[in-house]
């Protein structure tokens, strides 16, 4: 049997629901109907009263969200998809992330959001929205790239103390696929070396960790050998480990499905240069989206966000460079 | 004013007068209780405004003055395991529940010792996890986090409680305030929310805020039970609020609370209020709430003077000997404050180096 990306998240919500009466999920759709992409196929059924249809209102789902976490529930909120997260987005930043600091009482909750581009996605439908979040502080944002990442990261997320913002790439959901399902994971916050190598890093999260991985074996064609970092949670984010692969490496390349103003690639740039400047044998550079809204057409959209053949050629100017 | 009549589900306190169903009729005690309350918040705010002209408080100051009838007439019947999310003209509904004035002054004046450490300050406090929301500015954003706490309960089986809010005519706008009330009315949830019209938000006057004519009407629209109250007659506030509590609490829904009153102070001590018309504050909007409940109280034979005047003294020393404690506790120390928003990522809770 092979377990798919979308099948780990409905997966560990099962298993959230079976080992802690605490949790519940909210959401639209989400009930008998399973969710728009079925991510909770069934619970409703196996879990009465728990997976709950909310009426289209991504301000007040986040707001209950928060006053049942403040009660001692770990709700898990469904965004149908993390563009309309913008509409929660008060309750998200002003309470949900403040509320520790400001009172005292933890908040923990997990927003799920089904993000990043899929063919035919188009502006509303294909958002990346971790550097928003990641913004705030107060918020953990994870962004697993991996079938066995978004099993055991969603776990954690609902064991969390703290808020979690979950960002599940669309794009993986069918197409990432795993015999079984791990027992232990990578410590919180812990980035993962997913391909060791020596002439470059390339710093990645969730979809692009594929992307990356592709371009680093196009590279290797050529007999460079690529580092591929996969963040898997962006905040709190795991500077040690990519400060230890540029020491090895000494040339940098980060891609972020995300636009690139003030985003997740700016951030580490920002670290590695501020923090291993005599580690860089090369400008550090990141590869982003283009800056304009996420196009629907598959010929531009599959130009608008970075690919493997976009990040073979960064990397090769990169090492030109 | 907004006194048009509703077409369904609503019950007018002044139509039915003394003839409701008696689940909210007033006793002596519960009198005596919202006064020496409303009196508490009265002379406490009083003094906050005394503490923002000398300098002593910085950031906004936002009084309740002459919405303590209604503010109060909630506060006195929730009970210990309700949830109340109060908004910002709510000291005497506040202290009703169990704030005190000692944590009042100590968020005005930045107190480390206080609930919020100086961390937020003024209206924006409470105890989340002991079922006393801190607002935040964003109004109508409370309404659906009462809805979660009452969740909860009900995910836990606790049965009997109700969580309560308040808004103002102008917060009644908001997208969050729509989204939680039709939430509220689809969970069937033990809620009551009291809309205090006091007919300007900040400047902006009603016919610029809404066109329904009366916000009461609003409660049919949601499929909830709606009450209109005499938002600065604390007899009428106490009955009509009672019978609400205690229908949200016999498990009859949402219920929504509108009262007309008039601010008798601007929105903050910086406005002066002058876009209020005269005629309006000589009008009966424009009693003081406080001048009719001692009227009420006194023809009650429910206090006397004597008791009043004792009142009033006793409230001036504890508002007074707390100011003097509050100014010479510890500000924050901007070298011990906890830099991390975090409540455990960061913290090495698991030997690990988490960022």
């Amino acid at each position: 049997m092979s377990i798919t990306y979308l099948e780990a998240i409905r997966l560990a919500q099962q298993r959230a629901l079976a080992e802690d009466p605490r949790v519940f999920i909210y959401g639209q759709d989400i009930g008998a109907f399973g969710g728009a992409f079925k991510a909770t196929k069934n619970l409703a059924k196996e879990f009465p009263g728990r997976v709950l249809d909310a009426p289209i209102s991504e301000d007040a789902i986040v707001g209950l969200a928060i006053g049942a976490a403040v009660e001692g529930m770990r709700p898990i909120v469904e965004m149908q998809f993390a563009d309309f997260s913008t509409c929660g987005l008060n309750q998200i930043v002003n309470q949900a992330a403040t509320l520790y600091y400001r009172t005292g009482t933890p908040c923990p909750l997990v927003v799920r959001l089904p993000s990043g581009g899929t063919p035919g996605g188009g502006p509303f439908h294909s958002q990346s929205m971790e550097s928003l979040y990641a913004h705030y502080p107060g918020l953990v944002v994870m962004t697993p790239a991996t079938v066995e990442d978004v099993y055991t990261m969603l776990l954690e997320a609902v064991a969390l103390d703290d808020p979690v913002i979950f960002c599940e790439h669309k794009f993986l959901y069918y197409h990432l696929k795993a015999e079984k399902l791990p027992e232990e994971a990578l410590p919180f916050g812990k980035a993962r070396i997913t391909r060791p190598g020596r002439d470059a890093t390339v710093v990645a999260y969730s979809a692009m960790v594929h992307e990356a991985l592709a371009a680093a074996e196009e590279l290797s064609q050529d007999g460079y050998d690529i580092e591929v970092v996969d963040l898997r949670t962006v905040k709190p984010i795991d500077t040690d480990t990519i400060l230890a692969s540029v020491a090895r490496t000494g040339r940098l390349l980060v891609v972020s499905e995300d636009w690139p103003w003030g985003g997740v690639a700016a951030e580490v740039i920002a670290r590695v240069a501020a923090e291993g400047f005599g580690l860089l044998d090369a400008p550090p550079q990141r590869l982003n989206a283009r800056e304009t809204p996420v196009p629907y057409h598959p010929a531009l959209w599959g130009t608008h966000r970075p690919t493997a053949s976009s990040v073979a050629n960064s990397l090769r100017q990169l090492l030109e460079l | 004013m907004t006194k048009g009549s509703s077409p369904v589900q609503t019950i007018s306190s002044q139509a039915l007068g003394n003839g409701r169903n008696g689940t909210g009729r007033v006793t002596k005690e519960i009198a005596r209780r919202a006064f020496r309350t409303m009196l508490e918040a009265r002379i406490l705010e009083e003094k906050l405004a005394a503490l923002y002209r000398s300098g002593k408080i910085v950031g906004g100051v936002f009084l309740g003055r002459g919405q303590e009838a209604l503010s109060v007439a909630l506060g006195v019947h929730l009970r210990r395991g309700d949830i109340y999310a109060p908004l910002i003209r709510d000291q005497a509904g506040r202290l009703a529940f169990g704030d005190t004035i000692l944590d009042t002054l100590r968020t005005y004046l930045g107190s480390s010792l206080g609930s919020m450490r100086g961390r937020d300050g003024n209206i924006h406090r409470g105890r989340p996890s002991e079922g006393y929301h801190a607002m935040i500015s964003h109004l109508g954003a409370m309404v659906s986090t009462v809805c979660g706490g009452l969740v909860a309960k009900r995910f836990r089986g606790e049965t009997g409680a109700v969580g309560a809010t308040c808004i103002g005519d102008g917060g009644t706008s908001t997208g969050s305030f729509h989204e939680g009330m039709n939430m509220a009315a689809v969970e069937k949830l033990p809620m009551v929310v009291v809309v205090a019209n006091n007919q300007f938000s900040y400047s902006t006057p009603n016919d610029r805020q809404f066109a329904c004519g009366d916000l009461l009407t609003r409660a049919a629209g949601y499929g909830i039970t709606g009450r209109r109250a005499i938002g600065n007659d604390l007899i009428d506030c106490l009955e009509v609020i009672g019978e609400a509590v205690a229908a949200a609490r016999a498990g009859e829904g949402p219920q929504l609370v509108v009262a007309d009153l008039l601010r008798l102070v601007g929105h903050s001590e910086q406005d002066d209020a002058s876009y209020i018309p005269a005629a309006l504050k000589e009008s009966p909007l424009g009693r003081d709430c406080l001048d009719i409940a001692e009227d009420q109280l006194l023809e009650n034979e429910w206090v006397t003077d004597t008791e009043l005047s004792s009142w009033r003294a006793a409230v001036k020393a504890e508002v007074e000997e707390t100011v003097g404690k509050v100014l010479r506790e510890p500000a924050p120390d901007p070298a011990e404050e906890d830099w991390n928003a975090f409540s455990v990522v960061g913290r090495n809770l698991s030997g690990e180096d988490e960022e």
